[in-house]
């Protein structure tokens, strides 16, 4: 398949609206994207042909609805490069699967242990750990960012103590689009066996990702972001982990047999995802994801690429805008922060919309980022596989107005 | 357009150095944030007989939040936390697109200024932000 922006923009068809009498310029895709049309008419065809509940009954309509949930759950696998299907367990979201893991992992931590997170985390990856150190006596310990937000691990070996137990770190960051060495971190992990957490929420939309080359022990990542419905995630963990797991929520679709004096759960994984699923977000995720997989990401590289080096000539060229994080000689994606001397990223935002320019202002969910950096809040813009250069274009347009306006 | 929000009198109202000095001892002292986008307000003051007599304010925030503090600053000596609920009310029925009798209130003219906020929700709790630090101070 060869990519071209037309034959991408033409499978979403919300691109065709328009938002204040301008073409709609959506650059929030890091918060949610959108879903293209196979995405969309996957989840009308469950909803329309063969909603029902999956797991247990013995009906059409249900066999058909187990039948696309578990194919779902191979996609995923697929995707990732999970070993198993079994070790994709679908969830709500990240902030699901990272609350899970982190509530599953309680009884392995004992007071005095360390749980280490980086400064760069999306507060679904580090309010659940800090919670847990709150619960259970450990200590949670920081892996630093620079004053510009860029990750330090300079000291990585020296943070990552005997007692290290859990090691939570996000693939890509949500604000600076920075990725993390997960090599260097990996290496620490195995170093004293902690277990390697992984938030993957913004790398998954831009590429396939290969679990085991990355040699980490779970992976969180959300529907939302990678082209899919909202209210789906998915946890992925090696399956010596996921069997050691306790049951998280009971009740439901995970039991073996339930009496009056006790209750025994399935031997399989299906026990960590009681109730009735996101059956018909976790279908569409797997078009989603099945979609993104048959992308020709060379040339999709070589658009972001392309797209980014525009925007970052066009923006500096703004007087007091200061972008955050690393330039583009880093390995970095399409997720670019800034501030504007003088404009603060909520009027920014205001005055982009009246142009049509949907952007992000504020702290992005990560306030111990805003804190190391020394700022309250940024303006965030994230391109998606069908941002165009008329994007970027009027992104340019929009900023040089909130400038003139707010000055 | 957006000039109908960001037009000059809210500008200048935003960017007025007022109340920057600190109180000395101040009576109560209230830091409030904005879940949302992270602003933050520190609100300073002192009273006698139930009523303002000076306050300071600290503001990390956007222009509305800023020129809403600012509203604050200049009318708020003198008045009572009863006098401010009847302000606040005013205010909140001002950005629902209410009518509201008797307004703006005396003193408190500024704030009409603000009437084109009316039309963007997601913007209210800018310009509420200072008020509800103030009333928490207050109370």
């Amino acid at each position: 398949m060869k990519f071209t922006i037309f034959d991408i923009r033409h499978q979403f068809p919300i691109l065709g609206r328009e938002v204040n009498g301008y073409p709609l310029c959506y650059l929030d895709n890091a918060a949610t994207t959108f879903s293209p049309t196979v995405v969309l008419d996957k989840v009308r065809e469950f909803e329309t042909g063969y909603r029902a509940n999956v797991a247990r009954g013995v009906h059409r309509l249900a066999s058909e609805a187990t039948d696309a949930y578990e194919s779902a759950r191979a996609s995923v696998a697929k995707y990732i490069n999970a070993k198993d299907a079994n070790e994709v367990i679908f969830t709500s979201g990240t902030t699901g699967s990272i609350n899970q893991l982190a509530f599953s992992l309680e009884g392995s931590i004992n007071p005095g242990d360390e749980i280490l997170v980086s400064t760069l985390e999306h507060h679904s990856n580090f309010v659940p750990w800090q919670m847990l150190c709150h619960r259970t006596g450990a200590i949670l310990r920081l892996i630093p960012v620079s004053a510009e937000g860029i990750l330090d691990l300079s000291a990585i070996d020296q943070l990552v103590g005997e007692r290290c137990r859990i090691i939570a770190v996000t693939q890509v960051s949500n604000v600076t689009g920075d990725i993390s060495d997960l090599r260097i971190i990996s290496a620490e992990a195995k170093r004293v066996g902690a277990k390697l957490v992984v938030d993957g929420a913004q790398a998954v939309p831009h590429g396939p990702v290969d679990v085991q080359a990355l040699d980490i022990d779970f992976y969180a990542f959300s529907g939302h972001k990678c082209y899919g419905p909202t209210g789906v995630g998915v946890l992925w963990g090696k399956s010596e982990w996921l069997k050691q797991l306790p049951e998280f929520m009971v009740g439901g679709g995970m039991v073996e047999r339930v009496t009056v004096s006790g209750t025994t759960f399935l031997a399989s994984n299906q026990r960590l995802e009681a109730g009735t699923p996101p059956i018909a977000q976790a279908i569409g995720l797997g078009a989603a994801v099945e979609w993104l997989e048959k992308l020709p990401w060379g040339e999709i590289r070589e658009h972001e690429t392309r797209l980014m080096k525009q925007l970052f000539r066009d923006i500096n060229a703004i007087a007091g805008l200061r972008t955050i994080g690393s330039d583009l000689n880093q390995p970095r994606l399409p997720i670019i922060s800034f501030d504007i001397e003088g404009c603060h990223p909520h009027d920014i935002c205001h005055i982009a919309n009246q142009y049509g320019v949907a952007l992000r202002g504020g702290h992005h969910c990560a306030q111990p980022l805003m804190d190391a950096m020394g700022v309250m809040a940024t303006t965030r813009a994230s391109m998606a596989i069908f941002t165009s250069q008329e994007d970027i274009d009027a992104l340019v347009v929009a900023l040089h107005k909130a400038v003139e306006v707010l000055r | 357009m957006s000039g109908n929000i960001y037009h000059e009198d809210i500008k200048a109202l935003a960017n007025i150095p007022v109340a920057e000095q600190k109180l000395e001892q101040p009576d109560c002292k209230v830091t409030l944030d904005n879940p949302l986008c992270g602003d933050r307000i520190t609100i300073a003051l002192n009273l006698k007989d139930g009523c303002v007599t000076a306050l300071t304010h600290q503001v990390k925030g956007c222009l509305l939040c800023r020129a809403s503090a600012n509203v604050i600053a200049q009318a708020v000596v003198g008045t009572s936390a009863t006098d401010l609920e009847v302000v606040v009310e005013g205010l909140q029925q001002m950005l629902k697109g209410k009518p509201v009798e008797n307004w703006p209130t005396p003193g408190w003219e500024s704030l009409a200024l603000f009437q084109p906020v009316a039309a963007y929700k997601s913007r209210h709790e800018c310009v509420l932000l200072p008020f509800k630090a103030i009333m928490q101070a207050l109370s």
